[in-house]
């Protein structure tokens, strides 16, 4: 039986009178490439902050990797990565610092941070960029990097904020594959984007509207549910109903 | 006069070519479209073409006037749009719109026309100030400050980086209300689904213009073989693919891959022969539920395949 990394009921944040996340509940399970979409304003960040214990619900409960999102936030943290595009990597230190760096955020040894340090480098072929500064890096390289070193702790879940916006269509079926490899191990890949055929990509989706979940299933039973051709057409059926004008 | 005519521009800063020999002709009224990744080169050329940053070399010119010894005059004849939100963040909605209509020495109520599709979506937030708004709404903010002197020619740079599919749906359609108007618009964008929306895009990659054409005319120069191909085992599926001879490319594309291969090999025993080949290729690799499905390339296979 598959355990859950994430599990929530009823979760749910107000600002004053407004609802940003209205009594979501759902559960991803380990080793899972789970996407996390919804139209921009439909609530995806708020829950996200949420899960990473960066914000206190207003009620509901939830847990992941095993704790609980209100007690155990600083132990939440330890045991995920993050990743966004928006930040991610220091520009101004080297490939090697930016490594260093977070391997001693995530309390890795001085022995594994070397062997770490080396691994990453060979797998991503930056073994040249050693000593570059990460802002001289093409965003490409910056995005895998970014990803590899969101998991340097091995953690049991990753989040991913939009991790592909901008890239070549390349790089980013590349990062993909970086995705499936996390998944392989067993690290459970919780991830939002607005490129709708990454969607397919994942094992189920689940689409927010107006902050609640409206649908979550497989990509090939949510076309067939919603009788579409693609998940793009899935995702426009329902982003269309949002009421709620985002803000 | 509502075109834009760029001649062997080049631009580097320091060790890094960013614009190599960019030559391009927009017509009046024409919706063109940069199509590529960052790094590209997209932005310089929207610095040049708008009077902020000049060339290491060749000319450009929009509405027949010279960026570099009539840049006053094109400041007054073009709209831009930057990618990044640079609008006064302290100030209202209102007040940036008011703003903008003052340094062009105009109203919001003389060109309120122009705006109004766009501007009624962010109007109930007119009190609010910029840097408090979502990104969508500045986005729409952004556009009608660009739009309102009723500038010739509009420049817009990746307006719908990170916005949802439905909000990008919806910005092409006001671009196309805008063109009908007889504006001139030159948009950038990293997605290569919008390619679509414009009468003819640039394949940029790297400083360098790689293919200039319509939409279809680039689809027509795929010079290979695309068959969409599935399995019940999509990631292995991939890795399979890569490794069967003579295979060109395969890249993840949604629910299948699309898998590339030169025409003479397809055509030296026919194509009923090439795919129970590469049927029994795949099912000797275990594979089931396999599914092979010749198909027409999109601009995001064309661009991968440049």
């Amino acid at each position: 039986m598959i355990m859950n990394v994430i599990e929530t009921d009823k979760l749910t944040k107000c600002f004053g009178s407004f609802t940003a996340v209205d009594h979501i509940s759902f559960a991803v399970g380990e080793g899972e490439i789970f996407g996390f979409l919804g139209a921009n304003g439909a609530g995806k960040t708020t829950a996200m902050r949420m899960l990473c214990g960066l914000s206190t619900p207003t009620s509901g409960t939830g847990k992941v990797a095993g704790f609980d999102i209100y007690k155990e936030t600083e132990q939440i943290k330890r045991h995920i990565g993050y990743m966004s595009q928006k930040f991610s990597l220091y520009g101004d230190l080297k490939v090697w610092e930016n490594i260093r760096l977070y391997g001693g955020i995530y309390g890795l040894s001085e022995k594994q941070l070397k062997a770490k340090t080396d691994e990453l480098l060979r797998v991503l072929d930056l073994e040249n960029e050693r000593n570059t500064l990460v802002d001289a890096l093409p965003l490409g390289w910056k995005q895998k990097l970014a990803f590899s070193v969101a998991i340097i702790h091995e953690p049991r879940i990753v989040f991913l904020d939009e991790p592909t916006g901008g890239v070549d269509p390349v790089t980013r079926r590349q990062f993909w594959e970086l995705i499936y490899q996390a998944a392989e191990r067993g690290i459970t890949v919780f991830v939002t984007t607005h490129y709708m055929d990454e969607a397919e990509y994942c094992n189920r989706v689940s689409i927010m509207v107006d902050g609640k979940i409206e649908a979550l299933d497989s990509p090939s039973a949510l076309k067939s549910s919603f009788k579409a051709g693609n998940m793009n057409e899935v995702f426009h059926a329902l982003a269309r109903r949002a009421k709620r004008t985002e803000n | 006069m509502r075109e834009i005519d760029i001649r062997h521009i080049n631009k580097a800063y320091g060790e890094v070519r960013a614009l190599q020999d960019i030559s391009l002709h927009i017509g009046e009224g024409e919706l063109f479209g940069l199509i590529g990744p960052d790094g590209a080169g997209k932005t310089s050329l929207f610095r040049i073409l708008t009077t902020l940053l000049l060339a290491d070399s060749g000319t450009a010119s929009v509405c027949g006037l010279d960026v570099v010894r009539d840049y006053k005059e094109i400041r007054w004849r073009v709209g831009y749009m930057p990618g990044r939100f640079s609008l006064y963040q302290d100030l209202t909605v209102e007040e940036n719109l008011n703003f903008f209509a003052t340094v062009f020495n105009t109203t919001v109520r003389e060109n309120y026309d122009l705006i109004r599709d766009i501007y009624v979506q962010i109007e109930p937030f007119k009190k609010r100030k910029a840097g408090k708004l979502s990104g969508g709404m500045k986005q729409k903010l952004a556009l009608s400050c660009a739009l309102i002197h009723r500038p010739d020619v509009l420049f817009l740079d990746e307006p719908t980086t990170g916005v949802d599919p439905v909000s990008r749906v919806e910005f092409w359609d006001m671009l196309d209300r805008l063109k009908r108007q007889g504006i001139t618009i030159l948009v950038s964008t990293p997605y290569m689904d919008e390619a679509s929306r414009c009468d003819r895009i640039a394949l940029m990659r790297g400083g360098r213009c790689l293919s200039v054409d319509t939409p279809e005319g680039i689809r027509a120069t795929f010079d290979k073989y695309l068959y969409a191909v599935r399995s019940a085992s999509m990631y292995k599926l991939l890795l399979d693919l890569r490794t069967y001879p003579d295979a060109d490319s395969c890249f993840s594309f949604g629910d299948a891959h699309h898998f590339s291969i030169r025409k003479e090999v397809v055509d030296k025993e026919g194509e009923a022969v090439f795919r129970k080949d590469l049927q029994a290729f795949l099912t000797a690799k275990g594979h089931a539920d396999i599914g092979i499905e010749p198909i027409k390339p999109g601009i995001e296979d064309c661009f991968m395949a440049l």
